[in-house]
């Protein structure tokens, strides 16, 4: 990739213009005019600047050559972020929308290499919290080493969205010899996750409010390519990862034992969980393990290359806390199991509907 | 963590168990005819479900899973008068989590909410007060819902919203009590109970001494259990002792949180807001005497009974249901026809399937405990 | 109705309300006091461990009775010991 020259450098003949100047967002920044232009370049063009964004085309281009030089498969991903509130301790929505795409695509053993940015605006919302919500996922993108190099902007009248909507997409491409897949868990294979869980929705359900909990947990929001680039290279006989998002650890468990058809069985006291967490979910009657976690894989590898898989995943930032958690067994196939702490044993099933918060 | 991890400490887990085993052994019992334990409280269906207790036990042990979840015993009539008011304009519409699910019989608070009513879940009444005040013009009304435990915490708050003279707050009261339902439970004749895991929590408002009726008169013995695994399975041994030795006595396993005495503050802030109703309706158990609260003329400003049209309708539970034979321990949850089938936590037909306490979405998320079981039957043979 | 959990109070945050900050393993929340002040001067409830159910704080945990359950359960080990290496000594 070339050096990356700003948007004015490369692009002499285009009228360098004003830049915004009015404070909220309007209709007129969607209609397609010298408004929306502005709104474009000043806030996101600015903030995203590339050599791939920087045309302006209807779409971003690739040379194929380029693009095989990493692998043999294209992997192409998309994910909508509407998260409330929009800033979190930990993190933003525009952070989290990188984040989520690259991890989609990284988990699938994938490079990540360019993201596209639409945004649905409702009118009425700060031009400079757009700003720096576009300077998040700069900042966010250029850290995961990855470029945004297309997008769309709406702007809705007010009610029609919740402030602020994005969507990224986003294309890898997935190294050869590499075969990921839920349907892959045998038994005897190794469970392993990269920290500790559930603080992404534990600190989401504190920022909003409304159960009046006062807390220091962070988003574990990040972006786990840089982490999965050294389990790979340490064990590429990895058989699966997946992020454990919404839904949390056990909802990825699950899904493995349903696609592989096997079952599972994890132990609580290997689950690695933060004081304040255990905390905040005893508090409100909540189970930790179908919190939602956004810089958390979890991954499957052959028994044998359990502590290989934990020791490669330790030795990265991000993989600090890492632990095996269980191992995959015969059956019955698509259960989970955990064995408590206490001694007993119990069924981790999928959820029904939200977690909600419970009184007795 | 403190006053929690040690309660849940797997050693002793271990000796209690082989100290349960060791009972049962003395007192002969068989798998057959196991003995029947009713845990009364929903909070602690859910530890034993949580902790893997149930299977921790020899199989001659059982547990009943009793009434004690307010949520779960929640009329479907109710329901509806929550969503009239919630859908009344103006109205925001205060509740627990969990309460939020609870089918009413055209939709649950959450549907309603899905339908553009301002529904907003809370962790305390406190927070709604909060909402009433910074909500001058909107009228805010607290759903409470529970046994004796939460009693005091809206009777507070309602005194809390009197001394400050709000306008604007209102409590929607179907808070219920354990005496006479534990009374009725004790009258059904076709119950085979051996013991009692008693409401730790209730208990801490209400005392111990209130259930010495239940070794007096109904010669059952009671422990009241706190919530913990070690309390639970601590309140499952000492009910084996008093079978084993012949006693029946009211024992209070959870000294540390619940006093004898109950609280006295909590009472007397009861006594003030409250008075008993005549009889109430729980759903699966048809109407109880004296077994659910209203609030006394004196906060009738505060009353959303007395300030809310609402339906107030006696709905009939589906004809397929069979709550009201789990609630009392006829029946194991999967032994109701429905179960698993028609009734699932995704489409549930009864308030058990519900509640996150309730037996039947418990056996059904955590469960298949028999199937563990036989397992453990086919290990040891 | 039976969720309750035990916190530390830290802090008043109003006397006249009767409130105070909680500390359950760092998550810090309001609760009311009423309940458990007692006789006692307000301030005398910071440093109380207490059960918490729905922003209210219900019950101060006896720090005795606590420490007796447990003990009782230790010794319980114990005899469990002894009771399998006699049985074991037994068999021998």
């Amino acid at each position: 990739m070339t050096k990356q020259e700003p948007v004015s450098a490369l692009r002499p003949q285009r009228k360098m213009r004003d830049g915004i100047h009015v404070a909220k967002v309007s209709l007129a920044h969607g209609g397609g005019g010298k408004a929306m232009r502005d709104l474009i370049d000043d806030v996101f063009v600015a903030a995203f600047d590339n050599p791939a964004l920087a045309p302006l085309e209807d779409q971003a281009r690739f040379g194929l050559a380029d693009l095989a030089k990493h692998g043999d498969r294209l992997a192409f991903t998309s994910d909508s972020f509407v998260v409330e509130p929009l800033e979190f301790p930990g993190g933003d929505i525009g952070k989290l929308a990188i984040c989520g795409t690259v991890n989609d695509l990284a988990v699938g053993g994938a490079k990540p290499l360019y993201l596209s940015c639409s945004v649905i605006i409702e009118e009425g919302l700060d031009v400079g919290f757009l700003r720096k919500i576009a300077r998040s996922m700069a900042e966010t993108a250029s850290a995961a080493g990855v470029a945004i190099v297309t997008g769309d902007t709406k702007v809705v009248t007010r009610g029609a969205c919740d402030k602020l909507f994005i969507n990224t997409a986003g294309i890898g491409i997935i190294r050869s010899a590499l075969d990921l897949g839920a349907h892959r868990a045998e038994a005897g294979d190794a469970i392993l996750v990269n920290g500790l869980l559930g603080d992404h929705g534990a600190a989401i359900l504190a920022a909003r409010g409304d159960l009046r909990l006062d807390t220091m947990i962070q988003s574990d929001c990040a972006p786990l390519n840089g982490l999965i680039d050294t389990l790979i290279e340490a064990c590429p006989q990895v058989k699966f990862m997946r992020d454990a998002t919404r839904g949390g650890l056990a909802t990825v468990l699950n899904e493995i034992a349903e696609a592989s058809g096997v079952g599972i069985e994890i132990d609580e006291r290997r689950t690695p969980l933060r004081e304040e967490v255990k905390g905040f979910c005893e508090i409100l009657g909540l189970d930790p393990l179908y919190l939602a976690n956004e810089g958390k894989i979890v991954v499957v590898v052959p028994g044998h290359l359990a502590e290989t898989a934990r020791a490669a995943m330790s030795s990265h930032p991000l993989g600090r806390d890492s632990a095996m958690i269980g191992h995959v067994t015969e059956g019955p196939a698509g259960r989970v199991v955990m064995q408590t702490h206490f001694g007993g044993k119990r069924i981790v099933d999928m959820l029904v509907g939200e977690q909600l918060p419970r009184i007795c | 963590m403190q006053y929690v991890d040690e309660f849940r400490d797997p050693e002793k887990a271990a000796s209690l168990i082989a100290a349960i085993n060791d009972l049962t052994k003395t007192l002969a019992l068989h798998r057959d005819h196991p003995l029947h334990i009713m845990e009364v409280c929903g909070g602690h269906t859910h530890a034993i479900f949580r902790y893997g207790i149930a299977n921790m036990l020899p199989p001659e042990i059982e547990f009943v899973h009793g009434p004690g979840c307010p949520v779960c015993v929640l009329p479907m009539g109710r329901v509806d008068d929550c969503v009239a008011i919630a859908e009344t304009p103006g109205v925001i519409f205060t509740t627990f989590g969990d309460a939020m699910r609870v089918p009413g019989s055209k939709k649950s608070l959450l549907q309603a909410k899905a339908d553009g009513a301002d529904i907003r879940m809370v962790y305390s009444p406190l927070d709604a007060l909060e909402l009433a005040r910074a909500n001058p013009t909107r009228e805010v009304v607290f759903f409470g819902l529970g046994f004796e435990t939460t009693m005091p915490s809206t009777a507070f708050t309602v005194l809390q919203a009197s001394a400050e003279g709000l306008m604007n707050f209102s409590l929607f009261c179907n808070h219920i009590t354990i005496i006479p339902t534990m009374r009725a439970i004790l009258e059904s004749p076709e119950l085979r109970l051996d013991g009692f895991l008693g409401p730790g929590h209730v208990s801490m408002v209400i005392g111990t001494r209130v259930y010495d009726f239940i070794a007096e008169q109904y010669k059952k013995p009671l422990v009241v259990a706190g919530f913990e695994p070690l309390d639970v399975l601590q309140s499952v041994w000492l009910v084996l002792k008093q079978i084993a030795e012949g006693r029946c006595e009211i024992e209070n396993q959870y000294g540390r949180i619940a006093p004898p005495d109950g609280n006295k503050a909590a009472l007397s802030a009861v006594e003030q807001v409250f008075e008993l109703r005549e009889f109430f309706e729980w759903r699966g158990l048809g109407s109880i005497d004296h077994s659910g609260v209203r609030m006394r003329e004196a906060y009738a400003r505060f009353d959303a009974e007395r300030k809310f049209a609402m339906p107030s309708l006696k709905i009939e539970d589906p004809k397929a249901c069979e709550c009201g034979d789990v609630l009392k321990g006829l029946i194991k949850p999967w032994q109701c026809k429905v179960f698993g089938t028609a009734c699932t936590p995704q489409t549930p037909l009864g308030a058990l399937m519900v509640s996150s306490e309730g037996a039947c979405a418990a056996y059904y998320q955590y469960g298949d405990l028999e199937g563990l079981r036989d397992k453990r039957h086919a290990d040891a043979a | 109705m039976c969720l309750g959990i035990p916190g530390r109070i830290v802090a008043i945050s109003n006397a006249e309300r009767k409130l105070a900050t909680v500390d359950v393993s760092g998550v810090k929340r309001e609760v009311n006091i009423a309940c458990i002040i007692g006789e006692r001067p307000i301030e005398a409830c910071i440093g109380d461990w207490v059960l918490v159910h729905v922003g209210f704080a219900m019950s101060v945990i006896d720090e005795a009775q606590a420490a007796e359950t447990l003990r009782i359960l230790v010794e319980l080990g114990e005899a469990q010991q002894e009771i399998a290496a006699m049985r074991a000594s037994g068999r021998a």
